[in-house]
């Protein structure tokens, strides 16, 4: 069945991408392009496809929610973008070069935090900074400033676990951020979270990025998660992974929590969900 | 309070079951050679250190052990590092490993007597073998028990692997390799303990031996005191050490990880 419906809901797709794309001007390159990228695993009974042939781009400054049920291949896709996996065929990049492997100028949060338990908030912040030696004094004065920016001022010198889970969760986003990299890559980072706390963070993700505005690719298996914190959502359809639309989101900045009762967000919501629906549903 | 009041108790049941002891030794007549009442054990271990005969014999025991432990521990560090982090190491080695570690390790000490004298050189040897194996397994295991997160994490940084390795997998191996050197301590004792049993000039293994074979089982049960204070002391320094580097291992504060289960003499 897959074969000619996805065909054509994938066409479907890059026309609207299409469309989303001519409001910025040719010339400006966009900060991440994936070309015609596939990733394929190697089993012993036949090759796993996890993603086919997948086309996006991201704008300078952009923040791309990647949206799909569980095994639609998307932390594939943030791997690949990480640098983290080689990808199959295709090409991504990065600021015009492509990615062929881990880079410095990329902050990666993942699903769970990912502290280290023996260093200290602030130095779990500077582990980018000790890694690829950038001065420590320097990044010192730079990691308090983003603590503080997430409500972190005076947990600098506590241990991770003396943290609940959503200020774990800011320190590894403040850790992403240290480098001044030029993309942030986010994989379901409030997946492990509860739904109140996951509210906040979103608030505060919204105003981290308003204040930085990093590109973002944020992951998320969330629809209403993915249409209130991004400009443009990347719908993906389940196993193998490929664009189903690409949504731009118009509704005003800052966003509340309340824009979530108001209709254009159900409407986008909807529209979101028919994906799913038709296909099996979301986290089948 | 409470933990007041139970180490009252806790002193008290000692005294007790000393008591006991004392009373059914002279009350049965038990011969002295058989086994002796506390307070012979307690006269013949004051006679003892008085002499200084126990102090000097401890001290060479304690060197011996603290000198196999360091040797045997640096060696199980380094040869489990490298067997951690190259498989290929780990391919060419490990029909030892296995083999070795199923070996009952005290009885190489007979051999080791032979080939090292009866001098420190062998109680250090066999003290070093015997406590080699639970570091060496401890130190694989810790190394290998990086998270995938983690390492990710240090890969999408462009972390190099000897970073990788200084910054994650040593310090997330630490709670095994405290756990190892654990019981690589109590190890070293038991080695140089058992080494001097079969030949020395010196020690308070020979010590234990001169005596039982001179019928003074109270010397010899006052020789075992000292030596399971001396076994305790030991893992003391090792526990306290454990604390002040695990401060951020939560699983500490339950027990000593049981990474050293399954590794025997």
């Amino acid at each position: 069945m897959s074969g000619s419906s996805a065909g054509a809901m994938s066409r479907g797709g890059l026309a609207i991408a299409g469309e989303v794309r001519e409001r910025w001007p040719a010339s400006v390159q966009p900060a991440i392009a994936a070309r015609r990228l596939a990733k394929s695993y190697a089993t012993r009974h036949e090759p796993v496809v996890a993603l086919e042939t997948i086309d996006f781009s991201v704008a300078e400054g952009e923040f791309l929610a990647v949206l799909g049920p569980s095994g639609c291949g998307k932390s594939t896709l943030l791997k690949i973008l990480a640098g983290l996996l080689p990808a199959t065929s295709g090409e991504a990049s990065l600021r015009g070069t492509p990615i062929a492997g881990p880079r410095r100028d990329i902050g990666v949060v993942f699903q769970s935090p990912v502290l280290f338990p023996w260093r200290t908030v602030l130095h779990n912040v500077l582990l980018p900074a000790d890694v690829q030696r950038l001065g420590r004094a320097e990044h010192e004065r730079i990691a308090l400033d983003l603590l503080s920016l997430v409500g972190l001022a005076g947990f600098e010198h506590r241990y991770p676990w003396e943290l609940s889970g959503g200020m774990q969760q800011r320190v590894a986003i403040v850790r992403a951020l240290v480098h001044d990299p030029a993309m942030l890559l986010m994989d379901e980072p409030f997946g492990a979270l509860d739904a109140m706390t996951r509210e906040q963070m979103n608030l505060e993700l919204q105003r981290i990025w308003l204040e930085r505005r990093k590109t973002v690719v944020f992951i998320t298996h969330s629809i209403p998660e993915a249409v209130f914190l991004a400009d443009r959502v990347l719908v993906m359809t389940p196993r193998p992974g490929r664009v189903a639309e690409i949504l731009a989101v118009g509704l005003p900045r800052p966003r509340s929590l309340d824009v979530m009762s108001t209709p254009d967000f159900g409407v986008l919501v909807k529209r979101i969900r028919a994906h799913f629906n038709a296909q099996g549903g979301l986290d089948a | 309070m409470i933990g007041l009041r139970n180490a009252v108790l806790r002193l008290c049941l000692i005294a007790l079951s000393l008591a006991v002891w004392e009373a059914a030794v002279r009350l049965f007549a038990v011969p002295v050679y058989v086994l002796p009442a506390p307070s012979g054990i307690f006269v013949a271990l004051y006679r003892g250190i008085v002499s200084t005969l126990y102090v000097q014999n401890l001290w060479v025991t304690l060197y011996e052990t603290i000198l196999g432990f360091i040797a045997g521990t640096s060696l199980a560090f380094l040869l489990g590092t490298v067997v951690a982090l190259s498989r290929r190491t780990e391919y060419f080695l490990y029909p030892y490993i296995i083999m070795f570690q199923s070996l009952p390790k005290v009885a190489l000490a007979p051999l080791i007597v032979v080939w090292f004298g009866l001098g420190l050189t062998s109680k250090v040897v066999n003290a070093a073998l015997i406590a080699f194996f639970p570091l060496m397994v401890n130190t694989i295991v810790g190394l290998r028990s990086a998270d995938e997160d983690r390492v990710n994490l240090m890969r999408s940084l462009d972390a190099r692997e000897w970073q990788i390795f200084w910054m994650l997998r040593l310090p997330g191996a630490l709670p095994f390799i405290m756990a190892g050197l654990e019981v690589a301590m109590i190890f070293a004792l038991i080695g140089s303990i058992v080494a001097e049993f079969v030949g020395s000039q010196a020690g308070l293994g020979m010590l234990v031996q001169t005596l039982n074979f001179n019928g003074d089982v109270a010397g010899a049960f006052s020789i075992l005191l000292i030596l399971s204070v001396l076994g305790l002391l030991l893992n003391q320094i090792i526990v306290t050490l454990r604390r002040r580097v695990l401060f951020w291992d939560a699983s500490q504060k339950t027990a000593a990880h049981d990474a050293g289960k399954g590794v025997g003499l």
